[in-house]
């Protein structure tokens, strides 16, 4: 069977196995940011706090990804749960450290206008230093959801929902029929979802970052 | 405009500093030493003095962006200093060098920010952010929507004026705000400061290292020396003909007289009138009155009035009879809101040591020459001194309860500050 015959044959599944990967990794990213920017906004400020919050994350992501999830297991259990906890701490490195550079990169002079024509703390955070920070800390998301994309797929080995489902089952099989069509669909699918996400972040920049900061 | 119900702005409240001090956590000197000031509503006092005398902190202890270690502020009749700072600062305008816009938000974005927050209504703030382009000279129709990275400096500081000014803020608090533009741009900001406060009154507190800035702008100064220790506070004549001190003078730096001129209008100092031709007069008429006049020469003017040429006795016997080649074309004219000094400049650069005055579309008004303007001067001066000398007795007694009080400071803090004391 060629590759493409096996795609026409298994789309349906192929399908479900995009769209769950996707998903997870789109979910994993929304709690990954909320976390990582509120993480930058306690922390940024604080010279050795914002050090402790960057060291703590890339810390997280210096552990193999088959070995933390093979750490959650016996604590979570099998499935979706593992998958989520593992991919969110992943995703939050990137975001943290981008917001805080980013929310430190704000020029005082500017924060000091703000506080001078009387603005409060959170005005200050929420209608100036975040909006300012905001093309870096989307380029930090942005590089976390390319990184995740590859990481999900190891979510199958918790039996974790996505494309890594194909790989392993490829892999499992190596040496029968469809065993490479299986690695090469789920390396492929990924790969697209990887471009489609960075497509819709290109338009979200577009949407989200003010004329008159943007590059 | 004419249906906004706020056509009555706001204006100045008097602004009283009492004992301000800021001592930083960790240094053992105060940044800002028992300072004692008042500007009177509708005012204009500026801070001048070398940078890190503390001017910029005395500054900010207005609207307590930095907060006073000790002493009261008081603005109108209001104690201020244990006020929720946040509230303060929607009622006191503040404007940065640099302009400090936020660069994300839209011209009227950045104008529109107080108001907001202070709960105007929608279309009270447009009309407002309006009204503001259009009193800083910006054309609201192609400002308004623009970012601030698409002005220049000057325009973008008109912006940061703007947008201090949008709530209608009693107290205006500028540091150093024309900084960072180029020089002539920044003369034209300051012209414009000038103009805004004719019509609006408020109560200004500008601070700045640029003396002559100071002269141009202050209706007081004070000069402040390391710890904001005030040197001097007067009116800039007063400061230029009789400075306090050393510290002073070193800071007025040297042509006192020279700067004094750029205090001074011509309109203020009369203009001479001169014998005047118009191009189409018959020749027989020019000449006699050439002939009866006392001055040997006479200014010819154009059709609309405007100086056109000098003309000498000799001149017209040269050209036999034609104005065309006759005389010297009119090199540079003054109107009557040039500074002497700009008229001294037109005077020494022409041979004849004579400038013409015209008036607004260039027509002529009169000749301001060497005479009048050393004679005026003169008087000027003299006034100036007069003026001093009744203020002198006001100064010294000033300067003496200074002094105690720094006494009694020092005996305060030990010996430590002994040694340093004696030496000053």
């Amino acid at each position: 069977m060629s590759f493409w015959e096996y795609v026409g044959s298994r789309h349906a599944q192929l399908l479900t196995d995009t769209y769950q990967h996707a998903s997870a990794v789109f979910q994993c990213m929304v709690i990954a940011t909320l976390l990582g920017v509120f993480l930058g906004v306690v922390t940024y400020r604080s010279e050795w706090a914002g050090n402790l919050a960057t060291t703590t994350t890339a810390t997280v992501l210096t552990i193999p990804s088959l070995a933390l999830i093979g750490l959650l297991i016996p604590i979570v259990g099998l499935g979706v749960a593992p998958t989520v906890i593992a991919l969110t701490l992943y995703g939050l490195l990137p975001v943290v450290r981008n917001a805080i550079v980013g929310l430190r990169g704000v020029d005082p002079a500017l924060v000091d206008a703000a506080k001078g024509i009387g603005m409060s703390r959170l005005a200050r955070l929420f209608r100036v230093e975040l909006p300012l920070a905001w093309p870096p800390i989307l380029t930090g998301i942005r590089v976390a959801t390319q990184m995740l994309m590859g990481i999900a797929a190891i979510a199958a080995f918790a039996s974790g929902p996505g494309l890594g489902n194909e790989i392993f089952r490829g892999i499992a099989s190596l040496g029968s029929a469809n065993a490479l069509n299986q690695v090469l669909a789920g390396t492929l699918g990924i790969a697209i979802l990887a471009l489609l996400f960075d497509a819709v972040y290109v338009l979200i920049g577009r949407l989200t970052i003010s004329r008159g900061i943007r590059a | 405009m004419p249906e906004t119900p706020e056509t009555r702005a706001t204006t100045g409240a008097r602004i009283h500093l009492e004992n301000l001090t800021k001592v930083y956590a960790g240094s053992p000197n105060p940044a800002v030493e028992n300072v004692n000031l008042e500007v009177k509503a509708g005012e204009i006092v500026i801070f001048v003095g070398p940078s890190g005398c503390g001017k910029s902190t005395t500054l900010k202890m207005i609207n307590r962006l930095i907060e006073p270690t000790s002493g009261r502020i008081r603005i109108g009749d209001e104690d201020v200093t244990d006020m929720d700072p946040v509230k303060l600062r929607r009622k006191i305008g503040y404007a940065i060098q640099a302009s400090g816009l936020f660069p994300h938000m839209t011209v009227a974005q950045n104008i529109a920010l107080v108001p907001k927050m202070i709960g105007w209504s929608r279309t009270k703030i447009k009309n407002r952010v309006e009204e503001m382009l259009d009193l800083v000279g910006l054309d609201p129709a192609e400002f308004h929507g623009r970012y601030p990275r698409q002005l220049s400096g000057g325009q973008q500081q008109r912006v940061g004026v703007a947008r201090a000014l949008a709530a209608d803020p009693p107290v205006l608090l500028m540091d150093e705000p024309f900084g960072a533009v180029d020089p002539i741009t920044r003369d034209h900001l300051q012209d414009e400061l000038i103009r805004l406060q004719h019509e609006l009154h408020k109560t200004i507190c500008f601070v700045t290292h640029d003396f002559d800035e100071a002269i141009k702008i202050g209706d007081r100064i004070a000069v402040l020396r390391e710890r904001s220790h005030i040197a001097q506070f007067d009116t800039p004549e007063a400061i230029l003909t009789n400075p306090a001190d050393d510290f002073v003078s070193g800071f007025v730096g040297a042509g006192a007289a020279l700067k004094r001129l750029n205090l001074t209008r011509v309109r203020d100092v009369g203009v001479v009138d001169f014998p005047t031709a118009g191009v189409d007069d018959p020749l027989q008429s020019i000449f006699d009155r050439l002939r009866s006049s006392s001055h040997n020469e006479l200014l010819l003017l154009d059709r609309n009035r405007r100086p056109y040429k000098w003309l000498r006795r000799g001149d017209l016997s040269l050209a036999k009879g034609s104005l065309a080649r006759a005389g010297t074309l009119v090199a540079d004219t003054v109107t009557r809101d040039a500074t002497l000094r700009d008229a001294l400049e037109a005077v020494l650069t022409d041979n004849a040591g004579r400038v013409a005055v015209t008036g607004r579309r260039g027509e002529y008004i009169g000749v301001v020459d060497m005479e009048t303007l050393m004679n005026n001067v003169h008087e000027l001066l003299e006034a100036d001194r007069l003026e001093a000398a009744e203020h002198q007795h006001e100064l010294q007694e000033q300067r003496a309860r200074q002094m105690q009080l720094e006494q009694e400071g020092l005996h305060g803090t030990g010996g430590a500050e002994g040694g340093r004391g004696v030496t000053a």
